[in-house]
């Protein structure tokens, strides 16, 4: 893939923690602008270390990283927990971002009201996160992602922790969300059919130290319905990645 | 009934029980009042020294609320100092520790020495004894943050400023609240000790002074009333900081889950 255009460049990547463990090994990675890729490894493989290098909040030993357009606020991360803080409302929460980065109140408001109205929770903007659902709590999570709108979205096992239900639909929903504003996406997953589900294509890394060993396009074109989750061709690409991850040595 | 009505009727039962018995047998056996005076006579005792007891109380109060805000006030600043700079940190706790660990009652003497009035003397001890809980409360709640919100104010550039007001502060308020509320209590202890060692007698004179007096003209059923006195305002001091601090906590949706119990029983 060619490195011009492109929203994330990782090039020869490589970590080691203080204690000796080489978590990823002379990792290359490039997102073209706009596109929507998923990562899946087996635990421990140093997924959300490559997710925590390319946001820029860890500097890997040694390698090359390179976002464009970067600075506060080009690149958003959704945890897989919400890190919501408790004391404030939903809004408080998604206009953190936007408050941080010093923009004036009224301008916060209003941007933090569109994120609101685009995960669908406007009722719910004066509540706190220990009045809502889980589901709830990752929606706020995304919207306040999305208010600093921003070009790179790394999201680190998101709907890991919510039931099937609500994953499926929040699953539909980011896909809806970006087919609109068409962002950069690198989702971090141990979930093979959420990764053939969402992505354009998914990227499979080996066990520690983590390396990209296989690339599978998903060309099912977007939005997607939810058939496709129950078509053959869905199976036949999950069972593609599963044999990968076979391949590449270890359990997804 | 529900749990909680039964808890206060059983813990209500066991005092009156306890008071019961203890007048039972200072009539039993014909203790002389003296020697030790019956819960009736310390009652009796209370009502009649009020005018002497009840201004002493207030000083001795007013010396434990004024410490416990010179206390808070210093121990949370300097908490903040600690956490922002490193070096400070090593300056501030060999201190902290150290005036600690040397007890109120030897310190008190020294203090008295330096400062000449004595008001002030007594309310430096007391402050001095609950500085200790709120600093090293504060410090501890300052530093545990979730890493993860920590990320995310990094992400977004955020200044060591906009971490400490919108992370770190409200994020500690539970520690520090939880260190003021044992501050308030050892203000108390504070504020008797010192009197104590200054001996203040005169319009000045706190419930410290009053028992001393009393011990040295045998009225023991006096003594009974200061400490009666002393352990309510404490109590009292106790509950209302707990309170404060539920309410609070409550108000910024940090309480604890365990705490949202039915509400018909109150």
């Amino acid at each position: 893939m060619t490195e011009t255009g492109a929203a994330l460049v990782l090039r020869g990547v490589r970590h080691v923690w203080p204690n000796g463990i080489e978590a990823l090994a002379d990792l290359d990675l490039v997102l073209a602008d706009g596109s929507f890729t998923a990562l899946v490894g087996p635990s421990g493989c140093g997924k959300s270390t490559t997710l925590r290098i390319a946001a820029g909040l860890l500097a890997p030993s040694a390698g090359e990283v390179r976002r464009a357009p970067d600075g506060p606020g080009a690149v958003a991360v959704v945890f897989q927990d919400p890190v919501l803080l408790p004391w404030t409302h939903v809004l408080g929460n998604i206009a953190l971002p936007l408050r941080l980065l010093g923009l004036p109140r009224a301008e916060r408001e209003r941007r933090a009201l569109d994120a609101l109205r685009l995960v669908g929770l406007d009722s719910a903007l004066h509540l706190h996160p220990d009045e809502l659902s889980g589901g709830m709590r990752m929606r706020v999570s995304v919207a306040r992602a999305l208010a600093t709108e921003p070009r790179l979205l790394l999201m680190d096992e998101p709907f890991a922790a919510l039931d099937e239900i609500t994953r499926f639909a929040l699953d539909t929903e980011l896909l809806r969300l970006w087919v609109q504003r068409r962002f950069t996406v690198l989702f971090v997953t141990h979930s093979v059919y959420e990764a053939v589900f969402l992505a354009e294509r998914v990227l499979v890394m080996s066990p520690r130290p983590g390396r990209i060993v296989r690339e599978i396009p998903v060309d099912e074109p977007h939005p997607r319905a939810r058939a496709f989750r129950a078509s053959v061709r869905f199976a036949a690409l999950c069972g593609e990645v599963l044999e990968a991850l076979e391949a590449a040595g270890g359990d997804p | 009934m529900s749990g909680r009505a039964a808890d206060r009727l059983l813990r209500t039962a066991v005092l009156a029980a306890l008071l019961l018995l203890w007048e039972g047998l200072v009539r039993l056996y014909e203790v002389p009042h003296w020697l030790v005076p019956g819960p009736l006579a310390v009652a009796a005792e209370l009502w009649r020294a009020r005018e002497v007891l009840l201004p002493a109380l207030a000083v001795t109060l007013g010396t434990a609320l004024l410490a416990l805000v010179v206390a808070v006030g210093a121990a949370v600043t300097l908490g903040v100092l600690a956490v922002l700079s490193r070096l400070l940190e090593y300056a501030i706790l060999p201190v902290a520790v150290t005036l600690q660990v040397v007890p109120v009652v030897a310190v008190a003497p020294v203090i008295l020495v330096y400062v000449e009035r004595v008001e002030t003397a007594l309310v430096l001890c007391a402050a001095l004894v609950a500085f200790f809980p709120v600093l090293a409360n504060t410090i501890t709640g300052l530093e545990r943050i979730d890493p993860e919100q920590r990320d995310l104010f990094r992400l977004y550039g955020a200044s060591r400023w906009q971490e400490l007001l919108w992370l770190r502060l409200p994020a500690a308020l539970p520690y520090i609240l939880a260190g003021i509320r044992v501050a308030g209590t050892l203000a108390l202890v504070g504020a008797v000790v010192a009197e104590f060692a200054a001996g203040t007698a005169g319009e000045q004179a706190g419930l410290a002074f009053r028992i001393l007096e009393s011990g040295w003209r045998l009225r023991i059923a006096r003594m009974y009333a200061a400490l009666v006195l002393l352990a309510a305002a404490g109590l009292l001091l106790h509950g209302l900081l707990r309170q404060g601090e539920r309410l609070m906590l409550r108000r910024l949706h940090l309480a604890a889950r365990e705490e949202a119990r039915p509400s018909s029983s109150t």
